[in-house]
């Protein structure tokens, strides 16, 4: 993945974003608040196939974007 | 010279796999083959099957930049590395395997006072552990490395740099082999392409694995994975903080003035040596992003490329070769994770992200310690999973050689 679609400035180089973590809950047979804490902060899904992820248009608009990706090939679905 | 080389392999034995081991180690990488080596030679638990998806030695293993070095910045790292790096030059004696071990020196390079500082802090923590590290001045650095550009093509000064003396490097694939041949001449068997699916349980003890053809029952599994171990842990319903990024890395024709040095830069980002063939390998960060994608494009060359050729002007001249990458799992301390995980019969080592290679025989001792013992090895407790949970992460990210 070399580049991103960014919805204000259009398709612009990886180098002006900034990855920003997947975006997920902490799954839902996790009950006890403080384990839902730890997984929040610490873990990880990486998931090997499709994550939501936030990238930040650090260089171009300066906005919050919601990504869809494909981790298996590094390839993005979906972008808002 | 070659045929000397090729003399000089010895065999691995191959065996008709059973369906039942006292253990059973997932992954035939650099860690759990020098795992399976030490219960052999340490221990005498040779009733031991590695279970590798592809064939030994082609992942992560076979895919890095085959640097041996200690020069880390937290006690409890330094220490686990530097008894690695003792290990590494000790294994030509102990195995009598040709695993081309060299020792070069790595110069770790500054461009900014900030990077000073950090480099100030690394020798003298190295110092107080009784490893080789010292502080060098931009000429000092030019000593070592002629053929650097102090001025970093006008934009990345040299400020100084910090030498680790013993630092080393050993042919990847060599390592993984003595290992393998080690272990295999005293029984343990090596299964090669076969996925593992799942795990056996018994109640909440995990006695086995699941496989493409038919399961395996064991009396400890480990999960010695590189690059799917989010997959493999989730197996046994554990969740960890690792994330796999890919890191690409390249060589170039042969260079025959020759650098003796590992020369690094963590400002720039990337790491060079030559290989025993006289290549020039060239390594950089890794993606910012997760994935499983194993593809270098041509952006990445190009920008690792620019900075590495701003400090070492000769590598203009050269050819890229041949590029591949590596899938990373970069632990939320960037520390390595070793040992129990709380399920009964489930051990795991991962988190190598960047520096797994150096740590191949120290990171495979001490799991078979654990396995034979039961006991956890002092050297590798403080890389417990459970670390994160008693907020003691073992954050080392400025020695990783990558950001």
């Amino acid at each position: 993945m070399h580049e991103l679609d960014c919805p204000r400035c259009g398709r612009r180089p990886l180098d002006e974003f900034t990855f920003g973590g997947e975006r997920r809950p902490a799954p839902d047979w996790l009950i006890d608040p403080d384990d839902r804490d730890f997984d929040e902060v610490w873990v990880f899904e990486n998931p090997a196939g499709i994550t939501n992820e936030r990238w930040f248009h650090s260089a171009g608009c300066r906005r919050w974007l919601t990504v869809r990706r494909d981790t298996n090939a590094d390839r993005v679905v979906e972008i808002a | 010279m070659v045929s000397e080389h090729i003399a000089s392999l010895q065999p691995i034995a191959w065996h008709e796999p059973r369906d039942s081991y006292d253990v059973v180690i997932i992954g035939g990488g650099g860690h759990g083959l020098s795992t399976a080596y030490y219960l052999a030679t340490r221990h005498g638990i040779t009733n031991v099957a590695v279970v590798e998806v592809d064939y030994i030695a082609s992942g992560n293993t076979g895919r890095n930049t085959t640097i041996i070095r200690s020069n880390y910045a937290i006690p409890e790292a330094i220490r686990f590395y530097d008894h690695s790096r003792q290990l590494y030059a000790g294994l030509e004696a102990e195995t009598g395997a040709a695993i081309f071990h060299r020792v070069k020196g790595h110069v770790w390079i500054a461009h900014t006072e900030m990077g000073m500082r950090t480099e100030r802090g690394r020798v003298l923590m190295n110092q107080a552990m009784g490893v080789d590290t010292e502080l060098l001045g931009p000429a000092d650095v030019k000593r070592l490395v002629p053929q650097v550009d102090l001025t970093g093509a006008g934009r990345y000064a040299v400020l100084g740099a910090s030498h680790h003396v013993p630092a080393a490097t050993a042919r990847h694939d060599r390592v993984a082999w003595a290992f393998a041949s080690g272990a295999s001449s005293r029984g343990v068997h090596l299964i090669q392409h076969r996925p593992v699916t799942g795990l056996l349980r018994d109640g909440d003890r995990v006695v086995g694995v699941e496989t493409a053809a038919g399961p395996i029952r064991a009396g400890v599994v480990l999960s010695a994975v590189g690059g799917w171990v989010s997959q493999v842990a989730a197996m046994a319903r554990i969740r960890l903080p690792v994330r796999t990024h890919p890191l690409h890395a390249f060589v170039t024709n042969d260079f025959e003035q020759g650098l003796d040095k590992i020369v690094a830069s963590t400002e720039l980002a990337c790491y060079v040596s030559q290989t025993e063939r006289g290549q020039m390998l060239i390594g950089a960060e890794f993606d910012s992003q997760p994935s499983f994608s194993r593809l270098s494009s041509f952006d990445a060359l190009r920008s690792y490329a620019y900075k590495i050729s701003a400090l070492l002007p000769f590598l203009r001249s050269m050819r890229i070769l041949r590029t591949w990458a590596g899938l990373c799992d970069i632990s939320a301390d960037f520390s390595p994770i070793m040992g129990e995980t709380g399920v009964d019969g489930f051990l795991i080592t991962t988190g190598w992200g960047t520096w797994g290679f150096k740590a191949i025989p120290a990171g495979g001792e001490a799991m078979a310690e654990l396995i034979a013992t039961g006991r956890t090895p002092g050297l590798i407790a403080p890389f417990g999973l459970d670390r994160f949970r008693h907020d003691l992460a073992m954050a080392d990210q400025a020695s990783a050689g990558t950001r």
